[in-house]
């Protein structure tokens, strides 16, 4: 699957969401004061880092919509292809 | 509590429900054959289907779910909403375009795609029936939370009106119209999120003793321990008590019952510094052997000698003493909350030889605790030095990371689209949707939380409370909305289970080959067992939070499904007897772990806690990595003798 030029991206996206959201796990569970502290604006990391895997996974949904080609089956779709 | 019917919310209501139906029933037109009913022709636009994914997946689990938990325990229910969008990122790097490439009307037709194995498609369905059905549970469960607000009906009813209504829905209609109503609902709801959130902002805190009704929690003392000997006579202002002499259960609490006038009321002991104590007024429910309901001492009811209980969810402190706020901003409402004081309620039982008490306590919680993970009691874990306590909030991470990806409601709608691009784009027009609820969900749940609109005994009905408590027309389109949410993800649920019955299970089982008319009969009268089957469990399951009920759900689809699919797509090792074991196993191990937990034991059996036979609750974190475990395994034992071009 992960042999085409989509899937590669697809692929290093994912890694790149997937550390980010282990961050969250792990600092929830082996350092969970952390998630107390107030970096910025008044408001706890458990806030902040909340709000950054919302915000990544939409960021990332549409840099990966915008970085893909159209598949072959799409294209011959487009072309009026039989589906 | 008992709720008092509005006409304007039941009109809007009414209303709401009657557009869904027709708009259903005129679109249901056009799937008369099986690929109209189950996967509408492929022909839905990527920007409505993107639209319904958020529409199927904002579920009553997401709306009432998430914040009834942040409103009864803070942050940990925000918990849920990130990992519920977590878990997008994986359908959509992973599973979204295979999927679509793969398959045409169900999950086990992408996993059959290769093999054309009759054990596959078998063990799919089975999969996806009991996926669904544990799915169903909790919107069941909701739509009885938002029914006995706004009609005044109790639990039970809401169940039965929504079970009809959507054995209605799916039986007349199909996909067409499910992802048009999804279309239609997730937009109102965003919307209407959207709008309850500024609003919220404007409204910004106060600090109050009570909730909305008007009553004042009152506290007494400080009294030395002797003060509070049985027959000791207590005094605040024009107002006396007498120290009731109570049983053994009672002494061994931190709680005191007080007589005045005949009544007895519950109190909870909080000791100051100088070894004294304060009492805090309590909100009990005693319900007798002989089948009373007593409120606070009283007989349950809104007349003369009755009670019912009062609201709650306020603030006792604003920083700098203020005692209201006015209008605060998006970051503004955190930081004010940090620095405040809530009053929460938690619960606590107090069982007698012929009754049995449920005690609803303050606890002033400082708002730096409230927004922090670790307040709920499943949660609490991860404060503990312990690896075992913070195994069950890591496990529930993981299950909802891989969970979103192998729901069979969601993985259907990637075949109501006409390519991987459709595919693809819908899914970041889902991702988006759903992100910016989430987002919201933060807001509501601590709105709701300070609200002074709370019903202590039911966290699910917090966010529509709290609509209430600011208008009766927000009320009103809240719970309608709501209500369709639950109707609209009923039907998504049970229109993949009847696909399951009818493609996956007779299909392959039968040696009638049915044609399309016959496929569509049999889709909608599976629909009509499986809609049977989610009233009986919407009202068994009534209490339970609907998001931890969701939970489960998504430990199943995960341990379940997951490591098929995504094996399947990364291993040119899979056999199709790796996927068949590693369907199974997923499943009876992740269910088997549900049923032993301690949770089942007692919430549902009502058992001790002590004799639960797994040690930590949600089970993904065993049976996910189980479910890839068993499918290499498998796989390797049973790998073709002949070296095949792949």
């Amino acid at each position: 699957m992960f042999d085409s030029p989509n899937g590669r991206i697809a692929m290093i996206l994912f890694v790149v969401y997937l550390v980010l959201y282990s961050g969250f796990m792990l600092i929830n569970v082996f350092a969970p004061a952390m998630m107390d502290e107030t970096p910025l604006a008044g408001v706890n990391l458990a806030i902040w880092y909340g709000f950054l895997l919302i915000a990544a996974a939409i960021f990332l949904a549409f840099l990966y919509g915008a970085l893909c080609r159209p598949s072959s089956e799409d294209r011959d779709n487009a072309k009026g292809g039989q589906q | 509590m008992i709720y008092e019917p509005s006409v304007l919310a039941t009109i809007v209501f009414f209303a709401f429900v009657g557009i869904t139906l027709g708009l259903s029933f005129w679109l249901g037109r056009q799937a008369k054959s099986s690929q109209g009913y189950f996967a509408a022709h492929g022909q839905i636009p990527w920007f409505v289907n993107g639209v319904a994914f958020a529409g199927d997946y904002l579920s009553a689990a997401s709306f009432l779910g998430i914040c009834g938990m942040i409103a009864f325990y803070g942050y940990d229910g925000f918990l849920y909403s990130i990992g519920y969008l977590a878990g997008w990122i994986v359908a959509l790097f992973i599973v979204a375009e295979p999927m679509k490439r793969l398959g045409k009307f169900t999950f086990a037709d992408a996993l059959n795609s290769q093999f054309d194995s009759p054990g596959i498609q078998i063990a799919a369905g089975i999969s996806t029936l009991v996926v669904s059905v544990f799915y169903l549970i909790p919107q069941m469960v909701g739509a009885g939370a938002l029914v006995t607000p706004l009609l005044g009906f109790d639990h039970w009813v809401g169940v039965v009106i929504v079970g009809a209504t959507v054995m209605l829905i799916v039986v007349t209609a199909g996909m067409v119209s499910t992802t048009w109503v999804q279309f239609l609902k997730g937009s109102l709801l965003v919307f209407f999120s959207a709008l309850m959130t500024i609003m919220l902002l404007s409204r910004g805190f106060s600090v109050e003793n009570g909730g909305q009704d008007g009553h004042d929690f009152r506290t007494l003392g400080p009294y030395s321990p002797g003060q509070l000997a049985p027959g000791e006579m207590l005094e605040n202002g024009n107002e006396q008590w007498t120290v009731v002499d109570s049983t053994k259960a009672w002494q061994d609490t931190d709680f005191v019952q007080l007589e005045q006038n005949g009544v007895v009321t519950v109190w909870h002991e909080v000791p100051t510094d100088d070894g004294q104590v304060r009492l805090t007024e309590a909100q009990s429910i005693t319900e007798t052997k002989s089948g009373e309901t007593l409120i606070n001492g009283l007989p349950k009811g809104k007349g003369e000698g009755q009670a019912v209980l009062h609201p709650t969810g306020y603030l006792s402190d604003l920083p700098g003493d203020q005692k209201e706020t006015g209008a605060v901003g998006p970051l503004g409402f955190f930081s004010t909350l940090q620095q405040s004081t809530v009053i929460r309620w938690p619960k606590a039982f107090v069982f007698e030889e012929d009754s049995k008490t449920t005690v609803y306590y303050q606890k002033p919680t400082p708002g730096s605790q409230v927004l922090r993970p670790g307040e709920y009691p499943g949660f609490q874990g991860i404060r503990s030095e312990r690896l075992i306590d913070k195994l069950n909030f890591l496990s529930l991470m993981l299950a909802l990371f891989c969970g979103t990806a192998s729901l069979p409601h969601i993985l259907i709608r990637y075949y109501t689209v006409k390519d991987e691009t459709a595919a693809r784009k819908s899914t970041i027009v889902g991702i988006s949707a759903i992100g910016f609820f989430y987002i919201l969900s933060l807001y509501i749940g601590l709105g709701a939380m300070t609200s002074g609109a709370l019903d202590v005994t039911n966290s699910n009905m917090a966010a529509p409370l709290l609509a209430r408590s600011m208008a009766e027309w927000l009320f009103a389109a809240i719970s309608a909305i709501a209500f369709t949410t639950v109707l609209g993800t009923v039907s998504g649920l049970i229109l993949a289970s009847a696909g399951a019955v009818t493609h996956d299970l007779v299909g392959r089982l039968s040696s009638h080959k049915m044609n399309d008319t016959e496929q569509v009969r049999l889709a909608k009268l599976s629909s009509m067992g499986v809609g049977v089957v989610a009233i009986i469990l919407g009202i068994v399951f009534e209490k339970m939070n609907v998001s931890y009920l969701v939970g489960w759900a998504f430990s199943v689809a995960a341990s379940a499904n997951l490591p098929s699919l995504v094996m399947l797509l990364f291993w040119k090792g899979t056999t199709k007897e790796g996927i068949i074991t590693a369907l199974l196993v997923g499943m009876t191990s992740s269910l088997g772990w549900i049923l032993l937990s301690e949770d089942t034991f007692t919430q549902v059996y009502g058992l001790s806690a002590d004799q639960a036979l797994v040690p930590f609750s949600q089970p993904g974190i065993v049976t996910i990595p189980l479910g890839f475990l068993t499918l290499i395994v498998v796989s390797l034992l049973t790998q073709p003798k002949k070296q095949e071009a792949a």
